[in-house]
């Protein structure tokens, strides 16, 4: 078994990146686990597509108010300075370039930006929700994901395969075993696992990995 | 001008077969279940309404609330983003079985679609959806130099709005999370129908703190007591 960061060491990674006082919008699933490791000393300012900035963690067992839950329907808290408002300002934040991060999920990504993670294909009941809203209009778009797919196969592409959740949108990757930007349609290394040589790394990615300039070690605590 | 209400039956009376119905709420946040539950033992006592196309940010959850209406066999036809929930059984058994139709859109869509139906903008362009399959069909203009995917405004005969506080007027405000989609229903329908918790007589609402205006409002009828959604289903209702 060759290593690779866990989940919860990729959501710190990329929580690493996001500065004091930064609005941010986390998906729905893994993504929301960047919240747990903001870096002491930084507060985000967290937006949930339903109409709240700077909500908080979940309340104990038995505190819910259903009233006051997330995109993914979940009980949260308020933080002091919190607001309310409508869906469409809600996504007037979204789309009108107001967000600083938005970190989501992925099925797929390709060197030109592009992001699949809303649809796995035609079968079943096929879902957006405010995917496809996310994409445009945050300052930085990234996206968190292993490196490769349950099954072995890349996530990182040339082109993706599956059905599109936006264009050329996705600016930085956080994957299980590196930090990969995404400028000028190529996937360029800014950090890998140090156990891992980059030959290995380039052999689970479905797209040429090119270098800028020196490429650091991710490193992460035990969590 | 009083626009109250006495009676949940009697606030849903007018809802016509085949009307487009907007039904405001987030999951259960905001789901107004006594206007819906006071429609679906409307059917049930007459077959009507019948029919309907409702707009909805889901497709509800469990066996009440919008889940029920669709159980009922109301629904012909549902327009909304997420489709999914955590007991999505009673829309997922129907449209695979090809008995209801969807309209997926995505979510800030939905919601701007909305609001320019409510504000007289029959059509707007936005970035959302552009490349995808959801975009397939519509009109792509570039401005600045990106591309851009034209939506059309949505309206509705009727829209249902669970408030917090009403006055007589119409003027409202919400609870927490739970306006999301209900300030944009309330102008894009012809008729909106709010139930709220408290109704008061004008004036008792400082202007200052009034979400939606009275002119978007055209009735009012008072629950007191609401159920959630949410808690519905964790006790395992059933309506």
């Amino acid at each position: 078994m060759s290593p690779k960061l866990s989940n919860a060491q990729i959501a710190w990674r990329a929580a690493q990146d996001i500065a004091d006082g930064a609005y941010v919008n986390l998906g729905i699933g893994f993504p929301e686990m960047v919240a747990k490791f903001q870096p002491p000393g930084r507060q985000a300012i967290f937006h949930t597509e339903n109409g709240i900035l700077n909500f908080g963690e979940a309340p104990p067992a038995g505190d819910e108010d259903w009233d006051l839950i997330n995109a993914g329907k979940k009980a949260v808290t308020l933080k002091p300075g919190a607001a309310f408002f409508h869906h469409a300002d809600s996504f007037a934040m979204v789309r009108g370039g107001h967000l600083d991060v938005a970190i989501l999920g992925a099925y797929q990504v390709a060197e030109t930006g592009d992001l699949a993670n809303w649809s796995t294909g035609p079968k079943g009941v096929p879902a957006v929700g405010g995917a496809m809203d996310l994409v445009h209009g945050a300052k930085r778009v990234a996206v968190i994901t292993d490196h490769v797919t349950k099954e072995g196969a890349p996530k990182l592409l040339e082109r993706c395969t599956l059905p599109l959740t936006g264009v050329g949108c996705v600016t930085r990757v956080y994957t299980s075993l590196a930090v990969i930007d995404i400028e000028d349609g190529r996937f360029v290394l800014r950090e890998k696992l140090a156990a891992l040589t980059f030959e290995a790394l380039q052999a689970q990615t479905g797209a040429r990995l090119h270098l800028t300039g020196p490429v650091a070690d991710l490193t992460v605590p035990e969590l | 001008m009083d626009k109250t209400i006495a009676t949940l039956a009697e606030a849903v009376s007018t809802v016509a077969d085949g009307a487009t119905v907007m039904i405001g709420g987030f999951g259960g946040s905001g789901a107004p279940i006594e206007l819906i539950h006071a429609l679906i033992d409307r059917y049930r006592a007459t077959g009507h309404p019948t029919g309907l196309t409702v707009v909805n940010n889901n497709a509800g959850n469990g066996h009440v609330g919008l889940a029920a209406l669709i159980e009922a066999g109301m629904v012909r036809k549902l327009i909304c983003s997420f489709p999914r929930s955590a007991d999505p059984v009673v829309f997922t058994e129907r449209y695979l079985a090809g008995k209801i139709e969807l309209e997926l859109v995505p979510q800030g869509t939905l919601a701007e679609r909305i609001r320019a139906g409510g504000a007289g903008i029959p059509a707007f362009y936005t970035p959302t959806g552009y490349g995808t399959e959801l975009a397939k069909g519509k009109r792509i203009e570039e401005f600045d130099g990106r591309p851009y995917v034209q939506e059309r405004w949505l309206k509705a005969d009727v829209a249902l709005v669970k408030a917090e506080c009403a006055d007589t007027m119409g003027n409202l405000t919400y609870r927490a999370a739970s306006r999301n989609f209900g300030p944009l229903m309330c102008m894009a329908a012809a008729e909106t129908i709010v139930q709220a918790r408290k109704i008061v007589d004008p004036g008792a609402i400082d202007p200052e703190t009034v979400v939606t205006p009275g002119i978007f409002v055209q009735k009012v009828v008072a629950v007191p007591d609401p159920q959630q959604e949410e808690t519905l289903n964790r006790a395992g209702a059933v309506h």
